[in-house]
């Protein structure tokens, strides 16, 4: 008995150390771990109206998202990985996949964002404008890019935080899409 | 003098850690409301930072998120009505002070129950010491000590002997 008593820290120690090698083992395969579940999963879109960037005609609202399965991405001309991710959103657009909505985050200058989107490309059907995080705090939104899957009704289905890789696409997003569709 | 002055000394360094990050731009003209919104920040997580409050913040983030609370307090909602709005949408995370429930039980018992087991546990290897103690009239230093038999002690002697010759 006692000598089983000196075993305990042992076996707590195997363990502690069990989920650390776990976790580090879903770093090493690529998988994010420090992601946050989104609590707006299978709830409607919160409501917002933003106003277009400069340069633009109309802005972004939550009631533009109705009737069709959308991508609505985050995205600041500041963000680097909103630059990654960028050439494969514009394949996306080019090809006609899906439509995609953009929220320009948090831009210092107004005419940032424009000139970011001139000078790269424009895969959105609308962007607004959001330099005080009133639609990223609805959203829940902890740094940019995110993106979410909204279906017709205006529900949203997925938050995919940081970039939209090929991969991603290929194992998550393109079947979601697909399957929402056929609602 | 020295504690005196070891205290000025700590205070001068430890004393900015507790700065708030609120802009001057951001403060309510209410104080009233201003107080409130304190009160309401201080419990909100900033959700870059990972174990800082809006309050303590300065991430643009966090910055933005203190002015929603207080557009939402002028607006009319009771402190506990913004705190819901942010859980609404960050989860409990947003909460530096998570709420009791079934998922977050471990983490409020857990240490307790931990101290309890280990004073527990000290307070049985007291109680076992005591009663051996008790027992051995012959102990010296410890409860484990026995007397030298006449044999070790010859032994003994001679060492010492050997060592000082």
């Amino acid at each position: 008995m006692k000598r089983f008593l000196y075993v305990i820290p042992l076996m707590v120690l195997l363990v502690v150390g069990g989920f650390a090698i776990l976790q580090l083992k879903q770093v090493s395969d690529g998988k994010s771990v420090n992601i946050l579940p989104s609590v707006l999963i299978n709830r409607e879109v919160p409501p917002f109206d933003l106003a277009p960037i400069q340069g633009y005609e109309k802005g972004f609202g939550s009631k533009d998202l109705l009737g069709q399965v959308t991508i609505v991405n985050l995205f600041g001309s500041w963000c680097v990985a909103c630059q990654v991710e960028h050439p494969f959103l514009m394949k996306i657009k080019e090809q006609g996949l899906v439509p995609i909505y953009g929220i320009d985050w948090r831009e210092k200058n107004p005419d940032a964002g424009p000139k970011w989107l001139a000078k790269y490309g424009d895969p959105y059907t609308l962007i607004g404008d959001d330099p005080n995080s009133k639609a990223a705090i609805a959203f829940g939104v902890t740094g940019a890019p995110e993106s979410f899957i909204v279906d017709q009704k205006g529900v949203i289905r997925y938050k995919q935080i940081g970039p939209i890789t090929p991969d991603v696409w290929e194992s998550t997003l393109w079947p979601l899409i697909q399957e929402l569709r056929k609602i | 003098m020295i504690r005196i002055l070891t205290v000025a000394l700590m205070l001068a360094v430890f004393a900015p850690l507790s700065v708030e990050a609120v802009e001057p731009n951001e403060i309510l003209r209410d104080p009233a409301l201003e107080a409130r919104a304190r009160v309401v920040g201080k419990e909100l997580r900033c959700v870059v930072c990972q174990n800082q409050s809006i309050d303590d913040s300065n991430a643009e983030l966090a910055g933005d998120m203190r002015v929603l609370v207080r557009e939402r307090i002028t607006a009319g909602d009771s402190n506990k009505e913004v705190l819901d709005y942010m859980v609404d949408r960050y989860g409990d995370y947003v909460l530096l002070n998570p709420p009791f429930k079934a998922a977050t039980l471990v983490l409020w018992i857990g240490p307790a129950a931990i101290a309890v087991l280990g004073l527990f546990w000290v307070a049985m290897m007291f109680r076992r010491r005591k009663s051996t103690d008790g027992k051995s009239e012959i102990s010296t230093s410890g409860p484990q000590s026995t007397p030298l038999s006449d044999d070790e002690r010859r032994r003994l002697d001679e060492l010492l002997k050997e060592d000082s010759a």
